[in-house]
């Protein structure tokens, strides 16, 4: 887990964790995380770029209606983080700017 | 009291009612607009933003010739709007597909423009393509399309834009706009023409212009025009942004300029209700993977539906009220890809100029 996230986890009960990987770096999460919860506590870094003015983003709503929170999962783009249950294998990856019409279909 | 001293007034503030404007007032008339309420039936906010030539007046000649000349001025009035008012209308004349499915119908659409083909010479265009004629141009179309058209004329615009826009311009050029006032009757009056309002007091005006699209279907026959307008619903929808452009434009799945991708094209005759239906979006998305398959992953963010504004056969009213020549009725369902001549030619046949164009062919005596 990197250390330098705005965010701290209340250290209250104990969780099940799975693991996950964020643009390319091993990591974990509850496994009651959602997505967003889980890149919010991973680190600062915005998780997409906008399309138009190419402007840095991260989960800001937390409950659907922002959709500042898009990230590539799995392949597939334009997937709303904070809608989204973490699993145990889940890729997530940064997204830049508009989806591709076409998904790149590598998992 | 009793208000208006402008010499036109125009009723309906949408696409067709303020091309109208545009033009009288660069023929430095003075215009009032009187726009109705937010929840009018505007298919100015609803339509699809073709600028489309092909198919268009196959079997009635006079359409064929109004839409060409209309297409023709199409890129002077985009650069004229944008000049003046800073939006950009992102009119691109890419040229525009009809693609099928069916092959009786790609047929008997291949003949409708093989009839405006000869209607309109040399200054037509087009293409027919087999199915695997178009794959090989387009990489991408489905296998189900058995053929489609091609005509270079055609193009697209962002809709909303042309509506802005001219809001705008018509009122930088001094014309006023008044929203909200939706008019519930026109009676004749000893200067011109009473309107009048459910609530306001009644407007005069010595010259009348009646513009209202769905609307003039209840104003028109106050006024004793004949032509029944009619709605007829098209329903649509917009895909998220893509990154991606796709390579080409049809009258049924385009990209808009900010990336989404609209599909539309149904066509249903319900009266006034311009809701959505779960079975033709259904048919559209169908459709639209028909046509470019790769677009079956992609989120719809969007839907909604529109009405059409419909005379009886289906082409504009440019008439004089039968007993009251200072009252016109102007209507269409093409007012996207009519503007430009609506905002010109259209303006010396108002005005009845020495220039004026010959629109006896759409005159309203014909129903």
């Amino acid at each position: 887990m990197m250390t330098d996230s705005r965010f701290f986890r209340r250290e209250n009960g104990t969780y099940d964790t799975v693991c996950l990987q964020i643009d390319g770096v091993q990591t974990h999460a509850r496994a009651t995380d959602t997505v967003a919860a889980a890149l919010l506590a991973f680190g600062p870094a915005p998780t997409r770029t906008t399309g138009i003015s190419q402007s840095p983003r991260t989960p800001f709503c937390m409950m659907g209606a922002c959709f500042d929170c898009l990230v590539t999962i799995d392949g597939r783009p334009n997937q709303q983080a904070c809608m989204i249950t973490v699993q145990d294998g889940m890729c997530i990856t940064h997204q830049a700017g508009f989806r591709p019409l076409e998904e790149p279909h590598d998992g | 009291m009793e208000q208006g001293n402008t010499d036109t007034t125009i009723i309906g503030g949408g696409v067709v009612g303020l091309s109208v404007a545009f033009g009288l007032l660069k023929a430095g008339q003075s215009v009032t607009v009187l726009d109705g309420e937010n929840a009018d039936l505007r298919a100015s906010q609803g339509n699809f933003g073709l600028t489309w030539l092909q198919g268009k007046g196959a079997h009635f000649a006079p359409y064929a010739r109004w839409t060409k000349h209309a297409i023709n001025l199409w890129p002077a009035f985009a650069q004229e709007l944008q000049d003046m008012t800073g939006i950009d209308l992102a009119f691109q004349a890419t040229g525009g597909y009809e693609f099928f499915t069916d092959n009786a119908e790609f047929d008997a659409f291949t003949a409708d423009l093989a009839a405006q083909a000869k209607t309109l010479g040399d200054d037509f265009r087009y293409q027919t393509l087999t199915g695997d004629a178009l794959r090989a141009a387009l990489p991408g179309i489905g296998e189900q399309i058995v053929g489609a058209t091609f005509c270079p004329h055609d193009g697209h615009v962002n809709p909303l834009r042309v509506l802005q826009a001219l809001r705008v311009a018509v009122q930088r050029l001094g014309g006023v706009i008044i929203p909200n006032w939706k008019v519930h009757s026109i009676s004749p009056h000893a200067s011109g023409f009473k309107v009048h309002h459910a609530t306001h007091a009644p407007r005069l005006t010595p010259h009348l212009i009646l513009c209202a699209g769905l609307g003039s279907a209840d104003l028109a026959p106050m006024l004793g025009f004949r032509t029944a307008i009619r709605p007829q619903k098209g329903e649509l929808m917009i895909t998220e942004r893509i990154q991606d452009r796709l390579p080409f434009v049809s009258s049924t799945v385009r990209q808009v300029d900010e990336g989404g991708i609209q599909i539309g094209g149904t066509k249903a005759d319900v009266g006034p209700d311009d809701r959505e239906t779960t079975s033709k979006m259904k048919s559209l998305a169908q459709h639209a993977i028909a046509v470019w398959p790769t677009l079956k992953d992609v989120n719809v963010v969007r839907s909604w539906g529109a009405l059409r504004v419909m005379t009886p056969d289906g082409y504009p009213v440019y008439a004089r009220a039968p007993e009251m020549p200072a009252a016109q009725m102007i209507t269409c369902h093409s007012g996207i890809t009519l503007a430009p001549a609506h905002a010109s030619t259209l303006v010396d046949w108002i005005l009845n100029t020495q220039n004026a164009p010959d629109l006896k062919a759409f005159d309203d005596d014909r129903f």
